[in-house]
């Protein structure tokens, strides 16, 4: 009976070592602290009203960089305790805290680096994306909402279900996946790897997976049918257009991992033989499959962020972008070339000459596209007037460092020298590269940019600029040596090593770069602050800070919460910038000032006619269906039969009951409408 | 805060022209790009032939990105500035030309040095080739060989200058990857599957050999050595091992051997079962199934 | 501060209907994609019987046919339904899909006693990759058919009550696409575990 209810999860099993224990206090202080904090500004309801049940893809979109922002902590965390113990951690050194070496054993290490990996990618970088995608693209193609509101706070719950069972060992212990961060068969099969770890990794990626998936259909059904009149897919904005590759890309992937974590989960749960050992197995099958999904993934990664940057590029030079067609023709070029490289990822499982080069060369295309959008992003600062503020820095850091990454990548392309360089950390520092100097760089730069539009406020410059610095020293001191690393013969995922091999001095400089980036992540949180602080003056009244030339920037800073008063009618790219210069021709033959821009935005709006507004209405519904799927999940980890039939079975129940409610919307009407809207204008 | 940034940017270039000085200096760790065997060599000009070919993009590419954001910052009174010229098909067209033909070249640069590297090509020379077999286990490295019907763990010893024709499996242990960094890349070693690799050390020396894919936690210390002798020196170490006290390596000593252990120590075993790989790789195969060979 | 409504203008009765149908397809696209993996799966392993059996010798033929005239009809059903649906006829539309329900369990009840056979035979799921994979594409396919018989029986239901509204047709619309889409799938099953294999 005890095993129908509580499976295999024992006393035992409960956190008992030091860091485990620690991170146990660290959650536990935190989440006691926000209580506390809740409870005596008497916020809770409104915290539930306003935020956690809410529709809104503006809001939706601040609490997936919240959260995604927590967990960048906990992986940067995870970075530190990692070159900590390669720096200390030789085969000659005493073991500290009960390890052979260094201070952590190896199973402990293997686990960290695991939980880096899959918190990185998929709860950091993604939650980031998807936060941004929420915020701007409704706003970009003149839409209220997404498609779907109610799937899209689903989406996010889902995420954040998958982001509770990921730590949730911090509370109930077992341990994590070793296995790395995609679990590779059969190393992830009951055969070596029996306990709890890797059904933590199956289930927080399956819930979250399934939360990314409903967010991927959204987006695509958003950007493909609810654009505002006039907007053709070719007057698009940039970031929509990536993000719509990107978007479908994740649909197109997705199912992919979902259904290999299943036959995954198969094997361990119901003694089925696709990746086994024995019986018939193929274990090759889970590398081409994972590695279906995994390739294309990093190009979600870095898709949308392309976006960003042709944003940022295009309003910072004060000019048209160069070549949007060629930019969307590359954009689209990665997007289907991303499908046809898997294989390179393990040109070393021996496939044959013909094999490899195909997939090889396949990913020498890729270099393509990503070269000319480079070059044409260049081309659009020729004969621009660049304003240097720290987006056009994160920009620079971005060709500094993604170019070199990008080098690395085109000469593992090549299967004689990837034969010399896989798994090592050359191979480390090369997806960094792309990873941190492309993704991230590109995710502070919108974050920046597009800060004002979301809170009202622009961010502390000095700080912004101080933070760009710190942290590209920082990234340099972290991952050239891990390339030099490769290059002496360093695998990666080594928790000890000979310290004759010389690789210890360049372990130690990783560690202080990695500290380096911890004072920039450090300034950056003090630039939120100081600017939250400094708000006041550095509103932004016009809701247009930068002379932005897409339609998020039409609406005030921030946007009411219908985003548009009056839907607008867009007539060419750069819709917002061409509403501009219209109304400038019209009553000021020469340039306007912003107070002028402002005034005439106002007469523009007052001979406005107003309507009635359909909105979807807030709903818990989201939360409590993600709650039985988180429940489902940790039971199906713990072998916790009862709890798996009550998340499932309450799963369904919520489900039935959002189809028979009928009241899903509610209506703003007109009056309303003006009434906002006036009071927004003084 | 201008003078400061600016002393942080020239140390940190300083600190990576060391570091580059050190990578042309060919220190004997670096030893990727110290091959001591041909196939090695071929390894790493492939990597720096394509290096040179991708330069020929990328610096210019650079120089255009300083020239640009310098020449066109806000406040150049000289700079031109046309905010509207968002087009131009000919630029375009190079645009995409120049990459696209550099990466042709690559790609048939690809074709070719993959082909001409494949592991399973055997290395032409004087000398005739050897076969060894290498069984991963947890987390040691079995070596079989054959013709001589010796065997040894974590150490293979090999004659210098002969081509080494290395076949490879693992017993009841996840992927692993056999690399022996000086003397050429890797390749799988997989239960239930054989692969291949040729290699070739070019004179005598030590070299050290380790495991590229994790395979549980005994992985860090699954490294071995690879020695490679004179002809004699091999011919006399064979003979010693056959000929000592060693224990024999049979099926039932295998699988004892092959239950999980680290930090093995160099061990040798005077003789071998007869067909001893191939029972091994066959283990999961159906009854009357032959051997798959990649 | 607002209005609740109960039924919305016709305009955006029409927006929704569009994007819930588009957003639909695009479901079914990643679904197809998932049986996908499936399939790519079985060609794999199909061959990989270990010391268990082959398709040739567990496949029923005229079982398997059996089963796929009954899916094929129910299929056919549910389009008369959704004819009947748009000529706004209630009781065709209860009775038609009715008629699909009933085949859809018919169809699921024999597949049930075909897994049984073979579990009670010792050729489970565990005796060989083959078998697994076996199990998995024709077992997930079920499980999609039982959550649209219940999907089915729910609306109906509904429409019993509250009559066939624009939200209920909708609903009825995605049902049949869902359906069809299933057919499809085993169409697809049929073809390549049933007749490739026992050839």
């Amino acid at each position: 009976m005890e095993q129908f209810i509580l499976g295999r999860l024992t006393w035992d099993s409960l956190p008992h070592e030091w860091f485990t224990l620690g991170g146990t206090c660290a959650f536990v202080v935190i989440l006691l602290g926000v209580a506390i904090f809740l409870t005596r500004v008497k916020r809770w309801k409104w915290l539930w009203m306003e935020w956690l049940t809410s529709t809104d893809p503006k809001k939706i979109g601040i609490m997936y960089i919240i959260i995604a922002f927590l967990m960048f902590l906990r992986g940067g965390l995870d970075v530190v305790m990692i070159w900590l113990q390669q720096t200390i951690g030789t085969s000659n050194a005493p073991g500290y805290l009960g390890a052979t070496h260094g201070y952590l054993s190896a199973d402990h290490f293997q686990q960290i680096f695991t939980a880096h990996g899959d918190i990185m990618v998929f709860f950091v970088t993604m939650g980031f994306l998807f936060g941004l995608i929420n915020l701007i693209v409704p706003l970009q193609i003149g839409a209220r909402d997404l498609a779907f509101p109610f799937l899209n706070s689903l989406g996010f719950w889902l995420y954040f279900a998958g982001v509770v069972l990921i730590n949730m060992f911090f509370v109930l212990g077992g341990a994590f996946a070793a296995t790395g961060w995609l679990a590779v068969a059969p190393l992830s099969e009951l055969q070596f790897n029996p306990g709890v770890g890797v059904d933590y990794w199956i289930w927080s990626l399956q819930v979250s997976g399934l939360g990314t998936l409903v967010g991927g259909i959204n987006f695509v059904v958003t950007i493909l049918k609810m654009r505002a009149p006039g907007m053709s897919l070719m007057r698009m904005p940039m970031f929509t257009w990536a993000s719509l590759m990107g978007m479908i890309l994740v649909i197109s992937i997705f199912p992919i991992l979902a259904m290999t974590m299943i036959l995954l989960t198969l094997d361990r749960y119901l003694g089925m033989h696709f990746f086994t050992l024995d019986n018939g197995g193929n274990a090759m099958m889970y590398w081409n499959l994972i590695w279906m999904w995994g390739h294309p993934e990093v190009y979600v990664l870095i898709i949308p962020v392309f976006g960003i940057y042709s944003e940022i590029v295009s309003t910072f030079a004060q000019k048209k972008i160069f070549g949007y067609t060629s930019l969307v023709v590359a954009v689209g070029g990665i997007t289907l070339l991303s499908f046809s490289v898997w294989l390179h990822h393990f040109f070393t499982m021996g496939a044959g000459a013909d094999v490899n080069s195909f997939f090889g060369i396949m990913t020498m295309w890729i270099a393509i596209p990503t070269g000319v959008q480079i070059i044409n992003w260049l081309f659009t600062m020729f004969r621009g007037k660049i304003i240097f503020k720290s987006p056009i820095y994160w920009f620079f850091g971005f060709v500094s460092t993604f170019t070199f990454g990008g080098m690395a990548g085109l000469l593992m392309a090549l299967p004689p020298v990837d034969f010399q360089v896989h798994n090592t950390l050359f191979l480390v520092a090369h997806f960094h590269t792309m990873i941190v100097g492309g993704a991230l760089f590109g995710i502070f730069a919108g974050f920046t940019y597009w800060f004002p539009k979301v809170f009202g406020f622009k961010l502390n410059e000095r700080l912004g600029k101080y933070a760009f610095w710190t942290w590209l020293v920082g990234f340099f001191l972290s991952f050239v040596p891990l390339y030099i690393l490769g290059m002496m013969g360093a695998v990666r995922r080594m928790d000890t090593y000979s310290p004759s091999l010389g690789w210890q001095p360049l372990f130690t400089v990783s560690l202080i770069g990695a500290c380096i980036i911890m004072v920039a992540v450090g300034l950056q949180i003090l630039q939120v602050i100081v600017s939250i602080i400094q708000r006041r003056e550095n509103r932004d009244l016009t809701g247009d800070p930068w002379n932005g030339r897409s339609l998020e920037w039409a609406t005030s800073s921030p946007p009411p919460f219908y985003n548009f008063a009056v839907i607008p009618q867009v007539h060419s790219r750069d819709a917002f910038w061409e509403m501009k210069k219209s109304e400038e021709n019209k009553q000021h033959p020469k340039g306007a000032t912003s107070s002028e821009r402002t005034g005439l935005r106002e007469a523009a709006h007052s001979v406005v006619a107003y309507e009635d507004i359909e909105l979807p209405k807030n709903t818990p519904m989201g939360i409590y269906l993600s709650g039985f799927i988180f429940l489902f999940g940790l039971a199906m980890v713990w072998h916790a039969w009862l709890f798996v039939i009550i998340g499932l079975v309450g799963a369904i129940w919520c489900v039935i009951s959002r189809t028979f409610d009928e009241n899903t919307e509610y209506v703003l009407t007109a009056a309303e409408v003006e009434k906002i809207e006036k009071k927004n204008k003084s | 805060m201008k003078t400061l940034s600016r002393i942080i940017i020239a140390i940190f270039i300083l600190f990576d022209v060391y570091l580059i000085g050190k990578i042309l200096l060919v220190d004997k760790n670096f030893q990727v790009l110290n091959p001591q065997g041909i196939i090695a060599l071929q390894e790493k000009n492939v990597g720096l032939v394509a290096l040179f070919l991708m330069f020929i993009v990328v610096i210019p590419v650079f120089i255009w990105a300083l020239y640009v954001g310098t020449t066109y910052k806000e406040g150049n009174k000289w700079a031109k500035y046309a905010p509207d010229w968002d087009h131009n098909t000919k630029l375009q067209f190079f645009i995409w030309a120049f990459p696209i033909s550099i990466v042709c070249i690559l790609c048939v640069f690809n074709w070719v040095t993959a082909h001409k590297l494949d592991p399973s090509q055997a290395i032409a020379s004087t000398n005739q080739t050897m076969t060894i077999q290498v069984v991963a286990s947890r987390w040691k490295w079995i070596f079989i060989y054959p013709e001589q019907k010796i065997a040894t763990v974590n150490l293979v010893e090999f004659p210098e200058n002969t081509p080494i024709h290395f076949e490879l499996s693992a017993s009841d242990t996840p992927m692993n990857s056999f690399w022996i960094p000086q003397l050429g890349g890797q390749i799988y070693a997989m239960s239930g599957m054989a692969t291949q690799t040729h290699l070739i050390a070019d004179s005598i020396g030590t070299y050290r050999g380790e495991n590229a894919e994790i395979n549980g936690a005994g992985y860090a210390q699954m490294t071995f050595t690879a020695k490679s002798v004179t002809q004699n020196d091999f011919d006399t170490w064979v003979s010693s091992v056959k000929q000592s006290s060693n224990p024999v390596l049979d099926l039932t000593t295998f699988n004892k051997l092959a239950q999980p252990s680290q930090d093995n120590p160099i061990a040798y075993y005077s003789s071998t079962q007869d067909n001893l790989f191939t029972t091994i790789v066959t283990k999961y195969m159906a009854p009357g199934k032959g051997m798959e060979r990649m | 501060m607002s209005k609740i409504i109960k039924h919305h203008t016709n305009h955006q009765e029409a927006i929704t209907k569009d994007k819930t149908i588009f957003g639909f397809w695009v479901y079914l696209m990643t679904d197809l994609l998932m049986f996908g993996v499936l399939f790519a799966s079985y060609a794999v392993l199909h061959g990989n019987i270990f010391n268990g059996p082959s398709g040739k010798e567990i496949f029923d033929l005229p079982f398997a046919l059996t089963e796929t005239i009954i899916l094929l009809t129910s299929s056919f059903t549910a389009g008369l339904a959704i004819w009947a649906m748009r000529n706004n006829d209630k009781n065709q539309v209860l009775l038609w899909f009715g008629v699909t329900f009933l085949l859809g369990l018919s169809f699921l009840i024999l597949e049930l006693t075909e897994f049984h056979k073979l579990v009670t035979e010792g050729n489970s799921w565990q005796k060989s990759a083959f078998l697994s994979s076996y199990f998995s594409l024709v077992a997930t396919h079920g499980l999609h058919i039982t959550a649209g018989l219940f999907w089915m029986l729910i609306t109906l239901i509904k429409v019993k009550s509250k009559g066939l509204t624009e939200g209920l047709s909708r609903k009825l619309t995605l049902i049949s696409l869902f359906w069809h889409f299933l057919d499809i799938v085993w169409i697809f099953i049929f073809t390549i575990v049933y007749l490739m294999g026992a050839i």
